[in-house]
């Protein structure tokens, strides 16, 4: 996963509340066994009009997202933070997200920035002409035009996007713990292993 | 004394493996089910970084998402192949995966094959009082039985396969009650639609909701499974309704099902699990079941959602001008226009099935609307679609098959179907479909698809009118 620090730039001015994941990838684009190329299919029907904001000569690439509430609601694929990325976003701001998509973009690499509304509103309206600026170390988005909003992260999920780290290798330190509490169960209740089935 | 705690904070307890100072836990998980679409990147990531399945024995494979739902043997049969060749790779990929992996696996041909949150009550894999995970945000459903249980990505189905456990913030606690009758027509589905419509698609992000009251009691276990399923369309990550003698009934002999003495402690082990007298919720709602009419969602959103008797909406009626915007657009997409009553909206697909309203009991209410009469003449596409090859075989057994043929109806084979566009059955673009599924999302059913979420009865009484239909018109 690659660390994430500092991303300054346009950020996409969408702001639509309720985006689903079907809306973000739809499911044909579900079909494959990689994780490579989604960006091709993400918000595939929106970008059927060709003057979508995505492929806008001033927003093609950019690196942040502005979106409503709920934003990444509906199915749990990952899918969507592979096409966000993919399409180039490190960034998503918004006033909230489903639980599933937040914990997907983390995984990818991709910060979930939780910000009010009116603060969202504001950002909206500067993200039309000028840069927007993110840093996860201090917690702040700021503006050229002297705005500065502060946000809060969960400090596990702060230290994983900023060195990058594998979630599994660290869950693999707590072996111990794991199979002591596997051995305990399996004595207190060892009616949890499923029953044997012939077949 | 200890100080009472609610059915999600004992679940939570019982499975902590290691409390983190920062609040998160390492939870334990009881139970990972897995198909083939949010699995492959999983395995590869094993396979790259040269990890096993740390536990196969609590793991268990079905496919269902890509599978066709026409025939799946020929007459004399021979296997049919599947035609589309990414599905087909993508299903052939838990084929390899799973038994490589040590991992049970029900494969497309055999009789307990299925939507895998039909699948796992059905053959007591899942469990009350039991963490369950799965590539999929409807694994919700499986809250119906009193199991924590929620949708994953697949960076967590890799962990959960490497691991069997995952890093995970406690949820805050939400309650919705229902107390008292539903009225004749109304199902599991109009209640769960009814309460999204009341708490919004966002109501229960960061809540465990626990869905209580006398009407949620009066529920079978399928009716149960059916509320707790869209717990995800309110923005909650897992229902869950209280495991109690409808819950143990229900389970008791399954084939995963603990046996003799076993089935006995683990029966007195839930019954501990309700939450306490005095324990309370960061949120709570009350909802009157005499409040609750067929339902059915307008817009593009499932919280879009009115009685049958009602009309579509004027944006401007919305309090909220970005609700207004997401109105218009929804409208716009659905070709709607605001004060037409629902009941005059003809459709012309019907789909009848899906990991909400799959399960026999929505098969029975189906054909019970749809006994003695014909889909009409503009309905050009309507299928049933079972749960599993179990469930099937019982509507066969009890002759319902029959009923939706002679209706008109096609008889499918399991499997996710029309719910979401990634296999053959797909609603045409422009077109409407009265659905049983879950979303009603933009492009759920096929590009440009429109989708009414509704009750397997009122998919039936579309499919016999040709319009949405308030049900209770077509009862004896």
């Amino acid at each position: 996963m690659t660390p994430i620090e500092k991303v300054e730039g346009r950020a996409i001015p969408f702001g639509l509340k309720n985006v689903d994941t079907d809306v973000i990838i739809p499911a044909h684009w579900l079909k494959t066994v990689s994780r490579e190329g989604m960006g091709q299919g993400a918000f595939e029907s929106l970008r059927a009009d060709p003057d979508n904001l995505f492929d806008s000569a001033e927003f093609k690439g950019a690196p942040i997202l502005i979106a409503g509430d709920n934003f990444g609601c509906g199915s749990s694929r990952e899918h969507a933070a592979w096409a966000l990325g993919d399409l180039g976003i490190r960034v998503v701001i918004a006033p909230s997200y489903s639980d599933i998509f937040s914990g997907n973009a983390v995984k990818n690499g991709i910060l979930p920035v939780v910000l009010p509304q009116a603060a969202i509103d504001r950002l909206m309206e500067v993200a039309k002409t000028d840069p927007v600026h993110v840093d996860l170390d201090t917690q702040t988005v700021t503006t050229p035009f002297q705005d500065r909003f502060t946000f809060e992260i969960d400090p596990f999920r702060k230290m994983c996007l900023l060195g990058g780290l594998d979630e599994i290798s660290l869950t693999e330190k707590s072996g111990a713990a794991i199979s002591a509490y596997e051995a305990k169960i399996a004595q207190t209740q060892p009616w949890l292993q499923p029953a044997t089935v012939e077949s | 004394m200890n100080r009472p705690r609610t059915l999600y904070e004992k679940i939570w307890d019982a499975h902590v493996v290691e409390q983190r100072p920062d609040g998160t836990a390492l939870i334990f998980i009881d139970r990972h089910l897995v198909h083939e679409v949010t699995s492959p990147q999983a395995f590869a990531g094993l396979r790259a970084s040269g990890r096993t399945v740390r536990r196969p024995d609590l793991t268990l494979a079905v496919p269902d998402h890509n599978l066709p739902t026409t025939a799946r043997k020929d007459a004399a049969g021979n296997r049919l192949p599947i035609t589309d060749t990414e599905s087909a790779a993508q299903l052939a990929a838990l084929e390899k995966n799973a038994p490589e992996y040590g991992i049970r696996y029900i494969d497309a041909f055999a009789p307990e094959q299925g939507i895998v949150h039909v699948v796992g009550p059905e053959q007591g894999f899942s469990l009350p009082g039991t963490t369950i995970v799965c590539g999929d945000s409807h694994t919700a459903c499986h809250g119906g039985i009193g199991a924590l249980a929620f949708g994953i990505g697949t960076s967590e189905v890799e962990h959960v396969l490497a691991t069997q456990t995952l890093l995970l913030q406690p949820a805050k606690t939400m309650e919705v009650r229902v107390e008292g009758e539903v009225g004749p027509g109304v199902s599991a589905k109009d209640i769960i639609l009814h309460i999204t419509g009341t708490i919004g698609a966002a109501g229960g992000t960061g809540h465990v909701i626990e869905y209580t009251g006398s009407a949620i009691r009066a529920l079978s276990v399928e009716g149960r499974l059916t509320v707790s399923n869209m717990a995800i369309e309110g923005g909650a990550r897992a229902g869950l309704i209280a495991p109690d003698e409808t819950t143990f009934a229900y389970l008791k002999g399954r084939p995963y099902a603990p046996k003799g003495k076993d089935w006995d402690a683990a029966v007195a082990y839930w019954k501990s699990l309700a939450t306490d007298p005095g324990a309370t919720y960061d949120k709570s709602v009350v909802i009157d079941a005499a409040d609750i009419a067929p339902s059915v969602t307008w817009g593009t959103s499932p919280e879009d959602v009115v009685p049958i008797t009602g009309v579509v909406p004027d944006p401007a009626s919305f309090a909220d001008p970005s609700k207004q915007a997401a109105a218009a657009k929804s409208l716009a997409y659905m070709g709607l226009t605001p004060g037409t009553p629902m009941n005059e909206i003809p459709v012309e697909n019907i789909f009848i099935g899906s990991c909400t309203n799959s399960r026999i009991e929505d098969l029975r209410a189906a054909a019970a609307v749809l006994k003695g009469r014909h889909k009409a003449d503009n309905v050009k596409w309507a299928i049933v679609v079972p749960g599993s090859g179990l469930v099937k075989a019982q509507a066969e057994a009890e002759g319902l098959d029959r009923i939706f043929t002679e209706a008109g109806l096609e008889w499918r084979e399991p499997g996710c179907s029309a719910c979401l566009a990634m296999n053959p059955d797909k609603v045409p673009a422009g077109e409407r479909c009265a659905s049983t599924s879950n979303r009603n999302f933009v492009g759920r059913q096929g590009p440009g698809a429109r989708t009414h979420l509704v009750s397997p009865a009122m998919a039936a009484a579309a499919a016999v009118t040709g319009k949405l239909t308030d049900v209770r018109e077509l009862m004896a």
